[in-house]
């Protein structure tokens, strides 16, 4: 029996590995549904054998001969059905285990497939924990609470239109690129929205210890892109807003699961040295797009005011303001305006907090703007009017650690 | 490689009106743009001229004839074109190009192989 610790680093081995595996097979194969069934059993056959017998020197190496050997069954059966023997030969020919910068390629290819806007955005989040991810299919459906058969489905038809529209298999060209990977960065930030709503899985709060922590992927694969495209700016952003965010989480819910408001968490739970990480790379990207920065590097920016900030009290609300307005002129969304009119009743007081968040139009649909007026009018004492705001959140669906919190905030105003 | 449909949804007039030439001129020009990979396509008259065919009780019932398209909506189906593109980021690069998709939009689909 290994350590838990130990079976951690050797699963993230085995599915990183498993990862480069699994884009060479696609290459050399053209089929996804194949590369992912082979690279499974591997995968699946290393974590059985490599505890007791010990990791091989060669780890994708032997993942890549198992992997093959699978994809050579396969095809063979299909081949006695279908007759298509030189399929099978073909790939009994193929190079042995890529070299690293041939892997990195492949995976890179792999991203931009997973993430082609010509795929829905849940069809993308899936395969990417499915395929980027390692995630079985099971896994999938547990993470994003999808029964399993409607999950197997929707993965089936995004393979489907992969090989039958032909999606191609390639990184774009430079001039497609920044659109192509904005696409990506916002399929990672959505699995990192979906992770990061709920309490992390440390067996506290009612998660399962076994369950795949969403958030944490969502870095992985952050990591991953800024590994393979160090110098792109939205790369940086991205990878800077997720550690800075993921820093913070550990404050972010108490033990019974229920969300904790910025201004009331235990600081000294959060992540330091990812901090810092986070802080050196908004200044790298900053530095990188002096004229225009990209808005993943600006929201890093503003992550880094409050995780650098020692309490709530003494956080730089007038940066924080400052950057919104940088924000506002790369990306002028409704949400923004929304969390800048809160920086402003946090600098300026309720009540001009209070006009700035109703000035912001076209969030009537959106529970926060509801609950942030909620909180505003409570702090000016119109009670009634803020227990009318925050039921509208409630009834447009705030996520559940909040809604606990609201309704815990509003039994206070009643005593 | 494979060939795509691209199906064209847009206003339902009649494109053979002067007034349309300005639109009529634009799939000229894209008909030269992409003439390396159109491999056939039409154009359609308005659905006011369409006849909607069913066979009620299936094969060798009572054919039942309706005047109008088959499903009614505001952008409905004026044309297509077969384009054999490499991929299908090829395929919606000149889909984007066809001037029903600046005001309507063209539904791109592989197209199954025959024979």
């Amino acid at each position: 029996m290994i350590d838990p610790d130990a079976a951690t680093s050797l699963d993230r081995l085995v599915r990183t590995e498993g990862r480069a595996v699994l884009a060479t097979l696609v290459r050399t194969t053209g089929r996804l549904d194949l590369a992912e069934d082979a690279v499974q059993e591997a995968v699946v056959r290393a974590l059985e054998t490599w505890p007791r017998d010990g990791v091989p020197d060669h780890t994708r190496a032997w993942l890549t001969t198992v992997a093959r050997n699978r994809a050579v069954d396969i095809v063979r059966r299909e081949a006695r059905r279908d007759h298509k023997e030189e399929e099978a030969v073909r790939l009994l020919d193929d190079d042995p285990a890529p070299t690293d910068s041939q892997a990195e390629h492949d995976v890179l290819r792999l991203v931009f497939t997973c993430c082609h806007p010509t795929l829905s955005l849940d069809a993308q989040v899936a395969l990417s924990l499915r395929t980027l991810c390692g995630f079985t299919t099971a896994e999938v459906a547990a993470a994003l609470l999808v029964p399993e058969g409607t999950m197997a489905k929707r993965l089936t038809r995004a393979r489907q239109k992969i090989a039958i529209a032909k999606i191609p298999y390639r990184v774009p060209d430079d001039h497609e690129l920044p659109d192509r990977l904005a696409g990506v960065a916002a399929t990672v930030y959505l699995v990192f929205n979906a992770g990061y709503g709920t309490p992390p899985a440390d067996g506290k709060g009612g998660r399962d210890a076994v369950e795949r922590d969403l958030a944490v992927e969502a870095v992985e694969l952050a990591r991953l892109l800024h590994d393979l495209m160090p110098d792109e700016p939205g790369v940086i952003g991205l990878l800077a807003l997720l550690f800075l965010q993921q820093a913070r989480r550990p404050g972010r819910f108490g033990a019974d699961g229920v969300a904790v408001a910025l201004a009331d968490q235990d600081r000294s739970g959060w992540d330091l040295s990812l901090v810092h990480e986070g802080v050196v790379l908004v200044g790298d990207g900053l530095r990188r797009t002096p004229d225009s920065p990209d808005p993943y590097v600006v929201q890093a920016a503003i992550a880094a005011c409050h995780a650098l900030a020692p309490s709530w009290s003494e956080t730089d609300w007038d940066a924080i303001v400052s950057w919104y307005d940088v924000l506002l002129t790369v990306h002028a969304t409704p949400v923004v305006r929304l969390n800048r009119a809160v920086a402003i009743s946090e600098r300026d007081g309720a009540e001009a907090g209070l006009a700035a968040v109703d000035e912001v139009g076209g969030l009537d649909a959106y529970p926060f703007w509801h609950a942030s007026r909620a909180e505003l009018l409570a702090r000016l004492g119109r009670t009634d009017e803020a227990r009318v705001a925050w039921d509208q959140a409630l009834e447009l669906g705030l996520p559940r650690p909040n809604a606990r919190w609201v309704r815990r905030r509003m039994a206070t105003l009643d005593a | 490689m494979p060939t795509y449909a691209a199906i064209i949804y847009s206003a339902d007039v009649d494109y053979t009106d002067p007034q349309y030439a300005e639109t009529t001129a634009g799939y000229y020009a894209f008909g030269e743009a992409a003439a390396a990979v159109i491999r056939g396509g039409a154009g359609l008259y308005p659905t006011s001229t369409a006849t909607t065919v069913k066979v009620s009780g299936g094969k060798g019932g009572d054919v039942v004839t309706s005047d109008g398209p088959y499903v009614e909506a505001k952008d409905v189906l004026t044309g297509f074109y077969l384009l054999e593109c490499a991929d299908l980021d090829e395929a919606v690069r000149y889909a984007a190009l066809i001037p029903g998709a600046w005001d309507g939009g063209v539904e791109v689909r592989p197209v199954l192989p025959m024979g």
